[in-house]
């Protein structure tokens, strides 16, 4: 393992310099054109619409997206469950878009677990060593090592059913990573968990990734997940590919009015594009370059600060919401949009609903979207 | 508060039971008790004796009948079972597909077909065979058995199957098993109680079989249950009371064991 977690790094630096182009060999899983159509006709859907997208080795890679936005057909594709209607799939630079599932060195978490019930844990845990013809000796330690990797050990005598949710979850990894796959595939596993225990699975997740250096893509359609585990996500909708980049990225600089609305809460102002500025309303101009016609502004609610009166724009609090560590707050800007704040609930004075305040936007942080 | 309907106050509940219970098992208790009579007679208590068993046994046309009883019903029920668990497995391990309903009331035509025309069909259709090849043994009620068995296997197993999530055969897959592993390590497995049932309901109705195989059957090649009809038409003696004694003791037995092999798997 801290052989394996060693090349990752190296690799992990090259990418970093070389930049990583489709077809290097630093690229894990490579998607090409992928399309998958189902019926044909009127009836055909268009699942996945030419999804072109390069995995690199050892990151912890999402398809985050509302349901039925295609994030679970492309990672079937990747695990062979599914075959693409048009396009290929790249294994560690080897086309396996016709290989069927069992001939390929991937392995999936699925959401409903899919335990073998009639097999112990450790049973369960050495299937796939046992199906590729392993040796007993072999299979035992491997089992061995994965059980005390998930911490596992006392329940490898158990039945699926004798346990727990979440330890069931971890059988699961535990099994698909046993045979060491080159990627491992990941579908909504956490869905199912209550939140406690989701938010523990997470570090375990990220833990996991991180000690065993496998390429890890996981399916989910909670943002939170997305920006708390990945290296880099990548985000779906209606079978379309909108945006890949670090949590970082996709959070600050959304390319578009989807990929904001989707991640975090964000204010949409329409505005017009001026030489000046964006005006938002009559006489308020925001000096945020834009493209010059109709526009529209992506502002987070934790870069809306409210001042004294008479500082910024002129507004009036119409609510105030307290949520515990913050309150966020709906300001009518003074002839133009309602904006929400979301302010660190001891930090200063507390307006009041009807109180007249300024409100500052950092001019930096505003997205200007394409549409 | 009104109470919410319950089928025990109703009247007359208690005295129907009690009625339905003592019609279904005072005539098998009385057969039972007979069995076990030292006299001559099927309803005239002679003292408590084991002669009719020892009788029995010692019967070289019971004894015949009975290993023939034994050989279809092991052999249809094997047949009838690997049939229904193919049946079974291509009527439920995949999508809907056009036909569906029309095959499941194919194969579970035996139920609902009258089997007194099953019988006439297949003495007719045999009896061709048996001109045209001379092949007379027991292999016309092994097949004839076989053929009204299936659906009775196929029950259990089909409803098995359905209860069973598809992932897990994705699962396999996915873990590097061949479609033929996938069968033998993953859904056989988990279908076996299901198969057992199939296989136990189907031994079951072959060995109580008197219809179709009355009319299939050639000379001297009674069962149990024909040879005890044929005994109903000489002088009847607590001989087949010690004979159908013997069969439900194996039939409890058989079901206690099924029970208690599923729910330990479960």
């Amino acid at each position: 393992m801290q052989q394996r977690l060693l090349n990752v790094l190296t690799r992990r630096s090259l990418v970093a310099h070389e930049g990583a182009s489709e077809l290097s060999e630093e690229n894990a899983v490579v998607a090409q054109n992928v399309g998958k159509i189902y019926g044909t006709g009127a009836a055909a859907f268009t699942a996945l619409g030419d999804i072109s997208i390069a995995i690199r080795k050892g990151e912890f890679f999402t398809l985050l997206g509302p349901s039925g936005c295609g994030k679970t057909t492309l990672l079937r594709c990747i695990a062979g469950f599914e075959t693409p209607t048009s396009g290929a799939i790249l294994l560690g630079g080897r086309d396996i878009t016709g290989v069927p599932p069992n001939q390929r060195p991937v392995n999936t978490v699925f959401q409903s677990y899919a335990l073998f019930p009639h097999l112990t844990v450790a049973e369960n845990v050495g299937f796939g060593l046992k199906m590729q013809g392993k040796s007993k000796a072999e299979i035992d330690a491997a089992v061995e090592r994965v059980l005390a990797l998930v911490k596992l050990e006392p329940f490898a005598t158990r039945l699926p059913a004798q346990l727990s949710g979440g330890q069931q979850q971890r059988v699961a990894l535990a099994r698909a990573l046993a045979p060491e796959p080159e990627v491992l595939l990941l579908d909504e596993p956490l869905s199912a968990l209550d939140l406690k225990l989701r938010k523990a699975m997470q570090v375990e997740l990220k833990r996991l990734q991180t000690e065993t250096g496998i390429t890890f893509i996981f399916v989910t359609h909670d943002q939170e997940e997305a920006l708390t585990m990945s290296d880099r996500i990548g985000v779906m909708s209606a079978g379309a590919l909108l945006q890949v980049g670090s949590p970082h990225e996709i959070y600050e600089k959304p390319v578009n009015r989807f990929v904001a609305d989707f991640i975090g809460e964000t204010n949409f102002i329409e505005g017009e594009a001026s030489a000046a500025g964006v005006e938002i309303a009559p006489g308020v101009v925001l000096p945020v370059t834009g493209h010059g016609g109709p526009v529209t502004l992506a502002v987070r609610p934790e870069q809306v600060r409210i001042e004294e009166p008479g500082a910024g724009l002129e507004a009036e609090v119409k609510e105030a919401v307290y949520m515990g560590t913050d309150t966020h707050y709906t300001l009518a800007l003074a002839g133009g949009p309602q904006v929400v704040a979301r302010v660190q609930s001891s930090a200063g004075p507390e307006p009041r609903v009807g109180d007249k305040v300024g409100v500052t936007i950092d001019a930096q942080s505003v997205q200007v979207l394409s549409e | 508060m009104r109470k919410a309907f319950d089928v025990t106050t109703l009247p007359g509940f208690t005295f129907i039971a009690i009625t339905a219970f003592v019609l279904l098992y005072a005539p098998i208790v009385t057969l039972v008790i007979y069995s076990f009579n030292g006299g001559n007679s099927v309803n005239l208590w002679g003292g408590f004796s084991l002669k009719w068993y020892a009788e029995a046994a010692g019967n070289e046309a019971v004894q015949g009948a009975a290993i023939r009883s034994f050989i279809i019903a092991i052999s249809a029920s094997g047949i009838a079972t690997t049939v229904a668990t193919m049946a079974a497995l291509g009527t439920t391990r995949r999508g809907k597909f056009k036909g569906q309903t029309a095959i499941y009331i194919m194969i579970n035509q035996p139920l609902m077909v009258p089997e007194i025309v099953t019988a006439v069909a297949l003495l007719i259709f045999f009896s061709s065979i048996k001109i045209a090849t001379g092949y007379s043994g027991l292999g016309y009620l092994i097949i004839a058995h076989a053929a009204f068995c299936v659906p009775f296997a196929y029950l259990p197993i089909r409803a098995r199957l359905e209860g069973m999530d598809l992932t897990m055969e994705t699962a396999a897959a996915d873990l590097y098993a061949t479609p033929w592993k996938t069968f033998r390590y993953v859904t056989l497995p988990i279908l076996m109680p299901g198969v057992i049932a199939g296989a136990m309901l189907a031994f079951v109705i072959s060995l109580d079989d008197v219809i179709i195989t009355e009319f299939v059957k050639s000379a001297g090649q009674d069962t149990l249950p024909t040879y005890m009809l044929g005994q109903l038409r000489r002088a009847l003696t607590p001989e087949v009371n010690a004979i159908s004694t013997a069969l439900l003791a194996l039939t409890v037995v058989i079901l206690t064991a099924f029970f208690l092999i599923t729910r330990k798997r479960d």
